[in-house]
């Protein structure tokens, strides 16, 4: 995906810069060749900032652990989570435990919430879904609110 | 060879474009030969791109298979098959623990039955997308699916009836569903000479109350009628709501060699049944208590598991002293369908031996009842005279009339079994105005609630009895041929051949659109039920109570909790009672467990079912996920470890790198 928006860039910046040229097929080619090797040099987004893709674009975290919510949160996640995670060690999937030292707020709900799409579009879920044999992360259809109470539970870990 | 398929599809579609073009160039020279009057455009009006949907939805019978399919329309895609009366391994309908009580008899356990006539809930006379009913003809049933699941949800026993043919054909509200016995028997059943038919047969016209927001069917009355054999039955609608008309044929009452003895009067009669009286009878304790027994089968979307309960009586209301339920239309000649208009008006009987189509007036014959101009009557019941009752006849339209549906545009659609056509007609002139062939021998037909007060009249679909040379050849058994016909226009135009499971008796059609955002996509685990249900790993476990074994088993993309088990002993009986723990739509897992004599589980997500296993040899045995459901669905999978009887293997079960549980 970010592949094909690299190279649409930089066909759409060629053809600027090459104004109305009647060869259109050169330059894209041209484009074309130039692109790639830019776009494997690429840099992973920064895991702190990234906020993934999926309906989470900003979580406001309390200064100090909301145990209410964590308490519901724990209670959604050993019910539709634990058959792949284990809180504090990897089994099928990542151990959730210092997921917010890794992975920004927003990217843990949209993984919950999106996984098919995470898996698709973000570069860091990509990478894991690979890491983890090809084994998909089961959307099980969680609302905002669930992903959010787990997310407060995650903090308690 | 993906390009060679390629290839050759594009060289087919060129091929069927040709065609195409010669047979619509050739005109009306090309007319009667098999390939009938197909136009240009006929393969554009049934394509459904890739990706897109039909229009409708099309339920067939799937006749002696026992089941119902449901089509899209138009491009005549199969989309489900809906086991109801027969077992299904492929879903282990009937071979899972849960669903095996839906089969329940008073007979016992029965894994088949000829399903003849769905029929679509309806309000107000419009079909509404909440159920569709089925009858079981040989071991008389009814069966209730739900269209939220497509699954069947309720099937009910009934008692005194010798085959449910005339069933379900409901009330526009969907008040009843009935069920008149095609075989009149001795009621209640004793053992008495067949030849005694005139003295101790009798038919039972059984109505069968549904509960109106869990659908739940219950007798509540049977009306007892003299020995006819019971065909078909069409309930009234706006002014005919509160009456439901069944054919009869074997007037003459014989027992033997029908062919010919049921074909020598020249009329027979339609029971034109006052079910809004009979609801008084029943007020005023007219009805009788009879004996009886037969079972109600009931199953629960929250335990995911049916119930039986054994009944042992039925109400039965007699016409004769009950004046005013029941009067007989005499009919020419052995009717076969009868299908009241849309309006209310007319109730239109096919005498399959009769020359004519006869239509009679529902007006007529209220006022023919309060000038009781009666001809007599049968065991008490009046027979009202044919001409105060006849409303019109469609004159010589064709041969062998069957079935009539309604476009809702005040023309009428009969299907002609000897002449193979459908012919349509105008409701009130009784004119012809379009005939076409069908192939081959037309039974059924179907317009989209046709035979409701709202018909959706865009297609006609013709369910044939013969289908010959029209696909492929199959050995001596062929596959059943339906066809399109598109009728929006003046002429009928035959679009498509398609063929369904089974005979195909009658079928229903419902807009996509009442039906899909209702479709459930998965059962919320939260409200799973089963009295076995593991909600999580963590509740995985293996009970041993006495010979009995119970697996309490997860499923998750892509393994089982526990996977490998040990402890099992030759003559113990296992059940895997396997929950999947997926809540996503589209995510079902298979269970299969080697030497198993039933079927696989497939377990949609959120749900609970069992398997019984009983290992007859010792040894280590594979189980494993037969729905694909991952990448790494090949390694789900797991070993069952069976120890001869009497030994001292434990029981211990685990996952991965887990400590065994014991």
């Amino acid at each position: 995906m970010k592949n094909s928006v690299l190279n649409l860039l930089t066909i759409i910046v060629l053809l600027a810069a090459f104004g109305c040229s009647s060869d259109k097929t050169e330059a894209a080619a041209t484009g074309d060749s130039s692109a790639k090797p830019k776009s494997m040099v690429a840099e992973e987004p920064d895991p702190m900032t990234n906020k993934g893709v999926g309906p989470v674009t900003s979580v406001e975290l309390g200064a100090s652990v909301d145990q209410a919510l964590a308490d519901k949160g724990k209670a959604i996640y050993e019910a539709k989570c634990t058959a792949c995670h284990k809180p504090t060690e990897k089994f099928i999937g990542p151990a959730p435990k210092g997921i917010l030292d890794r992975r920004s707020p927003e990217w843990v709900m949209n993984m919950i919430l999106a996984p098919e799409k995470m898996v698709k579009e973000d570069p860091i879920a990509k990478k894991l879904l690979m890491e983890f044999n090809g084994s998909p992360m089961a959307n099980q259809n969680l609302t905002q609110d669930e992903a959010r109470q787990v997310l407060e539970y995650f903090r308690t870990l | 060879m993906k390009k060679q398929s390629n290839q050759l599809s594009n060289l087919l579609l060129a091929a069927m474009a040709a065609l195409v073009f010669v047979l619509s160039s050739c005109g009306k020279a090309n007319q009667g030969t098999t390939t009938g009057a197909l136009s240009g455009n006929a393969a554009s009006k049934v394509y459904v791109a890739p990706g897109q949907y039909d229009e409708f939805y099309a339920f067939m019978s799937g006749g002696f298979s026992g089941q119902i399919a449901a089509y899209g329309l138009p491009s005549g895609r199969l989309l489900k098959v809906i086991p109801v009366f027969s077992v299904d391994p492929e879903k282990g309908y009937g071979f899972n623990e849960e669903t095996k009580p839906l089969l329940n008899t008073s007979h016992g356990f029965i894994p088949w039955d000829d399903a003849h006539h769905p029929a679509l809930s309806q309000t107000n006379g419009e079909t509404d997308g909440r159920w569709i009913f089925i009858n079981g003809n040989n071991t008389p049933r009814l069966a209730r699916i739900d269209l939220s699941t497509f699954e069947t949800a309720e099937i009910l026993e009934i008692p005194n009836s010798g085959g449910n043919h005339s069933s379900p054909y409901l009330t526009q509200n969907t008040e009843y569903v009935v069920a008149g016995t095609r075989f009149s028997v001795p009621i209640p059943q004793k053992d008495v000479a067949i030849s005694s038919y005139a003295e101790n047969f009798k038919g039972a016209l059984s109505f069968v109350k549904v509960e109106p927001t869990t659908g739940h069917m219950n007798i509540e009355f049977q009306v007892l009628m003299p020995g006819l054999n019971f065909d078909l039955a069409s309930s009234g609608k706006g002014p005919s709501h509160g009456w439901t008309f069944f054919t009869s044929y074997n007037s003459e009452m014989k027992n033997s060699l029908l062919e010919v003895n049921a074909s020598q009067n020249d009329k027979d009669f339609v029971a034109a049944v006052n079910w809004k009286k009979a609801e008084e009878y029943l007020k005023a304790g007219k009805a009788k208590d009879f004996p009886a027994n037969y079972m109600h089968n009931v199953y629960n979307d929250e335990t995911h598991s049916a119930t039986s309960t054994a009944m042992k009586s039925v109400k039965v209301l007699i016409p004769s002293e009950c004046p005013g339920l029941v009067y007989l239309l005499p009919t020419p000649k052995s009717p076969h369908g009868v299908d009241v208009d849309p309006t209310g008006e007319y109730i239109v009987c096919s005498g399959k031996l009769s020359a004519d189509i006869t239509a009679h007036s529902f007006p007529k014959m209220l006022k023919a009842i309060e000038d009781k101009a009666f001809d007599g009557d049968i065991s008490g019941v009046p027979i009202i005279k044919f001409e105060s009752v006849l409303g019109g006849t469609v004159k010589e339209p064709g041969l062998g009339p069957l079935h009539t549906e309604f476009d809702g545009k005040g023309n009428a659609y009969t299907s002609f079994f000897i002449s193979s056509e459908i012919v349509k007609w105008k409701v009130g002139t009784w004119e012809v105005i379009d005939r076409q062939p069908t192939y081959y021998s037309i039974g059924h037909l179907m317009v989209p609630g046709g035979n409701s007060m709202k018909p959706e009249g865009k297609y006609v679909v013709a369910l044939n009895k013969i289908t010959k040379d029209r696909y492929l050849p199959t050995g001596p058994e062929l596959t059943q041929s339906a066809q399109l016909y598109a009728i929006d226009g003046d002429k009928m135009e035959l679009l498509l051949d398609f063929p369904t499971i089974g005979e195909p008796h009658y079928a229903q059609g419902i807009s996509a659109e009442k039906i899909k955002p209702k479709s459930k996509q998965f059962f919320k685990l939260s409200e799973n039920k089963h009295p076995y249900v593991t909600p999580t790993e963590k509740d995985a476990k293996v009970v041993r109570e006495g010979n009995n074994v119970h697996v309490y088993m997860t499923m998750i993309r892509s393994h089982f909790m526990p996977d490998n088990i040990e402890g099992f002993k030759v003559g113990d009986k296992v059940y895997f009672h396997v929950t999947n723990l997926e809540q996503d739509f589209d995510v079902p897992h298979g269970f299969a467990v080697m030497g198993a004599t039933n079927a696989e589980l497939l377990i949609m997500p959120g749900q609970t079912e069992t398997l019984v296993w009983e290992p007859k040899k010792e040894g280590v045995f594979p189980l494993y996920c037969t729905d694909f459901c991952s990448a790494l669905h090949q390694e789900m999978q797991g070993y069952a470890r069976v120890s001869p009887a009497g030994s001292a293997t434990a029981l211990r079960w685990w996952l991965g790198d887990e400590k065994p549980v014991q």
